[in-house]
C-alpha cells in the first residue's frame, strides 16, 4: 500500500516500501505478495498455504469475535472506514485490542485523514494508510493530537481521574 | 461551580489552537467542505441561512457572572449585541464570522468555557435542571455526575463519530424539571433502601421526526458504574446503530428496532467486560469533582421578611410576578428567581441582549454568589436570592426587560429560532411566537389560566420541544408556503406525554385565533382550578376539535 504512516516503538514514520495489498473483494485468482484479504478468502488460503503470511481485513460491517481463532496467526489486521465520518472502526479496534488483546499490526484503511489520526492512535491503530490523494507527510502532523485525555483509551486505559 | 485545574484549562486552550489550524486550512483550500464539515459542527459551528453561527456550551447550564460577561463582549464585538438561549441550555448566536471563531473561542477559554461538542454526531452538552442544588424538592445534587460526564465525553476518541447526535440529561428531584425521558439517555439519580447513590437508567427517548420517549433500561445502577454503563451503551449504538439513513440513525430507532430486551442484554454482556475496570468511579473522584458544588455561605436568617411581605401585600404586580417567578428553596430565607426571556413582541424567547446579559451578572452577584442558571424553557435564574431582596430586584428586572410575570404561563414559550436563521426550518418560529404573545397580552387573565405550555418547532426536528407542549406548533412545508400543525396535551416531567395532532395544519395568521379557541374550549370544560394539561387529558380532543374546525364557532358557543 501507498501512503502508510506507522508508529515503530512510539515514533511516527512514513513506511517507504509498505509491502502489503488490499483486497476487498479479492477475485478467483489472487496475485503474489503479502495480501490483505476478507476472513473467508484468508481461510480459504490458510488452507492451501499454512505458512502464509497474509493479513485480515475487516469491513465495517463485521463483527470481530469469528477472528479469535486465527488471531496468532495474523500479522496484520485491516479496518476499513468507508467514509471518515464513520465511527464503527474505533469501536472495533477497541475490541480487537482490549477485548481480544490482539497485539499485531493494526492498520486503518479507507478515508482515512489527518485530523482523525490522533482518535485512531488513541484507539490502537499503531499504522494509517492515508487515503491517496492527500500528502501522508501533512497527516503525519495529526497524530499527536491533545496531550489531555479526560476519559481512557486503548493506549491509556486509566481515566484521567485515575492519574490526576 | 466547577473551576478548571491545569488538565481542563490545557485541554480547551489546546482545542482553540487545533482548530485555528484547521479554520486556516479550510480557508486556505486544504480542506474540503465536506472535509472540514465534522470538525466545525464538533466545534460547535453551524453554517445557517445567512451566516455562521456558533453554539457555545453552558455545561448543565450554569455560568458565572465573569463568563456571562464574556458572553455579551461577544455579543457586542462579533455578533449583533444578541445572544440566543437554547433549550438543551446552551446559548447560541447567529451573526458570526468563520474567521473570527478563533478568536471567539479563545476568549471563552480564557473565563473556561469551550463550544467542543455542541453539535455533530457526539455526544452533546450534559443537562440537568436548571435548579439543581438549590431546589426545594431535591433529591441529590446531579452536578458532579454531570461534571464527570461532561469531561469523560468530551474528545473520547471511540465515539466521536457516532450514526447520529446524543444527548445525556440527569436529574434527581420530585419534579423532573430536566426532561431526561426526552433522552438519548435519562439518568435518575436517587438513594435507593441502604443509602446507596443510585441511578436508574432510560434509553431511547428523542423528540424529532419520530418522537419516543425513553425506556427503563436499569434500576439501582451503582453510581460507581455510570461511565463504564454508558460506554457500554455507547459502544453497542456506534457498532449497530443505522448508517444508512439520517433520520433512523438514532439510539431510539435501534431500541425500537432491537426492543428494549434485547437491547438491553446487548448492553448487559458489553458492560460484564469493564464493569469493573478502570472506569469505575471512585469515591475520590466523586468527592473532588462535588467539593465545587459546595453551597455557598447563605446567611442563617429566618424564613419570613417583614419588609418583603409588606410589598406582597400591597404591590399586586409584584406579588404577580412573585407567583410564577420565584421559587422555593433549599434554604429559609432564600427564593430562585426566574427571569422570563419572553417579554412578548420586544424580543424573541431566549433573546439576551449584550446589556441585558451584563445587568443579570450585575445581578448575580449584587444578589446572590455570581451564579446565573439557563432553564431548557430559555429563561434565565437566579438560584440564590434573598427574600428581602426580592422586590428590589424585581424592578431592576422589569426595567431590563426581564420581569415579566409569565413563567409557567402561555405566553413562556419556547421557540427555535426557526426559519428567520435556520437552513433547516420549514417555517418561521419566532412570529408565530410573537403573535400569539400579542393575543395574550393580559397578564391577569394568563394568571387565571393557570399553568400552560406553549412550545414551537420550525420544523421536524423539533428543537422548540413541540411534542412535549400542552399546546404544540409544528411548522410544516406545503408544497412551498408554511403551514403549521398543532398537537395538544403534551407534557413534560414524571408524566410525561406527547402531544396528539388535533387536525389539518394552519396558516400562520390563523394561529392566533386557533390558539383562542384552544383557550376557550378550555374554560369551557374546566372544572374548578383544574390544569389545562388535565382538562385535555380528561375530555379528550374532540371537544377542541370541533370549536376549532367549526366554520362558525358563534354557532358553538350558543350550542354549548
Amino acid at each position: 500500500m501507498r501512503n502508510v504512516i506507522g508508529l515503530r516503538n512510539g515514533e511516527a514514520q512514513l513506511i517507504e516500501h509498505d509491502p502489503w495489498q488490499l483486497l476487498r473483494e479479492p477475485g478467483e485468482v489472487l496475485p503474489d505478495g503479502l495480501l490483505i484479504l476478507p476472513l473467508a478468502t484468508w481461510i480459504a488460503r490458510r488452507a492451501q498455504r499454512p505458512l502464509g503470511r497474509d493479513g485480515l481485513w475487516l469491513g465495517p460491517d463485521d463483527d470481530v469475535e469469528p477472528l479469535r481463532p486465527w488471531l496468532a496467526q495474523v500479522p496484520l489486521i485491516a479496518v476499513d472506514f468507508p467514509s471518515f465520518r464513520d465511527g464503527r472502526g474505533y469501536s472495533q479496534a477497541y475490541l480487537l485490542r482490549s477485548r481480544l488483546g490482539w497485539h499485531g499490526e493494526l492498520r486503518a484503511v479507507g478515508d482515512v485523514l489527518r485530523d482523525q489520526l490522533s482518535h485512531m492512535r488513541q484507539c490502537g491503530f499503531d499504522s494509517y494508510a492515508v487515503r491517496e490523494d492527500k500528502c501522508a507527510q501533512d497527516a503525519l502532523l495529526g497524530l499527536a493530537g491533545m496531550s489531555v485525555l479526560y476519559g481512557r483509551s486503548v493506549i491509556e486505559p486509566r481515566p484521567l481521574f485515575r492519574r490526576r | 461551580m466547577y473551576h478548571y485545574d491545569e488538565y481542563d484549562r490545557a485541554l480547551v486552550f489546546e482545542r482553540v489552537a487545533q482548530f485555528r489550524d484547521q479554520v486556516r486550512r479550510f480557508m486556505a483550500g486544504e480542506l474540503s467542505e465536506e472535509e472540514f464539515l465534522p470538525l466545525r459542527l464538533q466545534n460547535g459551528l453551524y453554517l445557517q441561512k445567512h451566516a455562521y453561527m456558533l453554539r457555545v456550551a453552558i455545561p448543565y447550564g450554569t455560568l458565572g457572572a465573569r463568563q456571562m460577561r464574556t458572553l455579551a463582549q461577544i455579543a457586542r464585538e462579533y455578533d449583533r449585541g444578541c445572544g440566543h438561549f437554547t433549550t438543551r441550555q446552551n446559548i447560541q448566536f447567529n451573526w458570526i464570522e468563520l474567521a473570527q471563531v478563533p478568536d471567539i473561542l479563545q476568549r471563552l477559554a480564557e473565563v473556561e468555557m469551550h463550544a467542543i461538542q455542541t453539535s455533530g454526531n457526539c455526544v452533546r452538552n450534559i443537562t440537568t435542571e436548571a435548579f439543581a442544588g438549590v431546589a426545594a424538592d431535591e433529591l441529590l445534587d446531579p452536578r458532579p455526575l454531570a461534571e464527570i460526564l461532561r469531561q469523560w465525553s468530551t474528545i473520547n476518541p471511540e465515539f466521536l463519530f457516532l450514526p447520529r447526535k446524543f444527548k445525556i440529561a440527569i436529574c434527581s428531584a420530585i419534579e423532573d424539571r430536566a426532561a431526561i425521558m426526552m433522552h438519548d439517555i435519562g439518568l435518575y439519580l436517587y438513594r435507593d433502601g441502604h443509602g446507596q447513590m443510585c441511578l436508574r437508567v432510560m434509553v431511547g427517548g428523542g423528540l424529532g421526526r419520530t418522537p419516543i420517549l425513553g425506556l427503563q433500561i436499569r434500576e439501582g445502577l451503582p453510581w460507581q458504574h455510570l461511565l463504564s454503563y454508558v460506554e457500554a451503551i455507547l459502544r453497542v449504538y456506534n457498532r449497530h446503530g443505522r448508517r444508512d439513513n439520517k433520520y433512523k440513525a438514532r439510539i431510539k430507532i435501534l431500541v425500537k428496532a432491537l426492543g428494549i430486551e434485547a437491547f438491553s442484554r446487548e448492553v448487559e454482556e458489553e458492560w460484564q467486560h469493564i464493569k469493573d475496570g478502570p472506569a469505575q468511579l471512585t469515591e475520590d473522584e466523586f468527592q473532588r469533582v462535588a467539593a465545587a458544588f459546595e453551597p455557598p455561605a447563605y446567611d442563617s436568617v429566618i424564613d419570613d421578611d417583614l419588609a418583603y411581605d409588606t410589598h406582597l401585600a400591597q404591590d399586586h404586580a409584584f406579588a404577580r410576578w412573585v407567583a410564577c417567578c420565584v421559587k422555593a428553596h433549599k434554604v429559609p430565607g432564600y427564593a430562585s428567581v426566574v427571569l422570563s426571556t419572553k417579554p412578548g413582541d420586544a424580543s424573541p424567547p431566549g433573546d439576551l441582549t449584550d446589556a441585558q446579559m451584563d445587568a443579570v451578572a450585575d445581578w448575580s452577584e449584587q444578589f446572590g454568589f455570581g451564579e446565573i442558571r439557563i432553564a431548557h424553557e430559555q429563561n434565565l435564574i437566579l438560584p440564590d436570592v434573598r427574600k428581602r431582596d426580592l422586590h428590589a430586584l424585581w424592578r431592576l428586572a422589569c426595567e431590563r426587560g426581564l420581569g415579566t410575570a409569565n413563567i409557567g404561563l402561555l405566553t413562556d414559550i419556547i421557540a427555535c429560532p426557526g426559519g428567520d436563521f435556520c437552513a433547516l426550518a420549514n417555517a418561521t418560529s419566532i412570529p408565530i411566537a410573537q403573535s400569539i404573545q400579542r393575543r395574550f397580552d393580559d397578564l391577569d387573565y394568563l394568571h387565571d389560566l393557570g399553568e400552560l405550555s406553549l412550545n414551537i418547532s420550525g420544523c421536524i426536528n423539533a428543537c422548540g420541544h413541540h411534542h412535549i407542549g400542552n399546546i404544540g406548533i409544528l411548522g410544516v412545508d406545503k408544497n412551498g408556503s408554511e403551514w403549521y400543525q398543532v398537537t395538544l396535551g403534551g407534557a413534560q416531567g414524571k408524566h410525561s406525554t406527547l402531544g396528539k395532532v388535533i387536525g389539518p395544519s394552519f396558516s400562520a395568521a390563523e394561529i392566533p385565533q386557533v390558539i383562542e379557541q384552544i383557550i376557550a374550549t378550555y374554560c369551557a370544560y374546566r372544572e374548578q382550578d383544574e390544569a389545562f394539561v388535565d382538562t385535555v387529558r380528561r375530555v379528550g380532543l374532540e371537544p377542541f376539535k370541533e370549536r376549532v374546525y367549526a366554520k362558525r364557532p358563534e354557532e358553538l358557543i350558543c350550542v354549548m
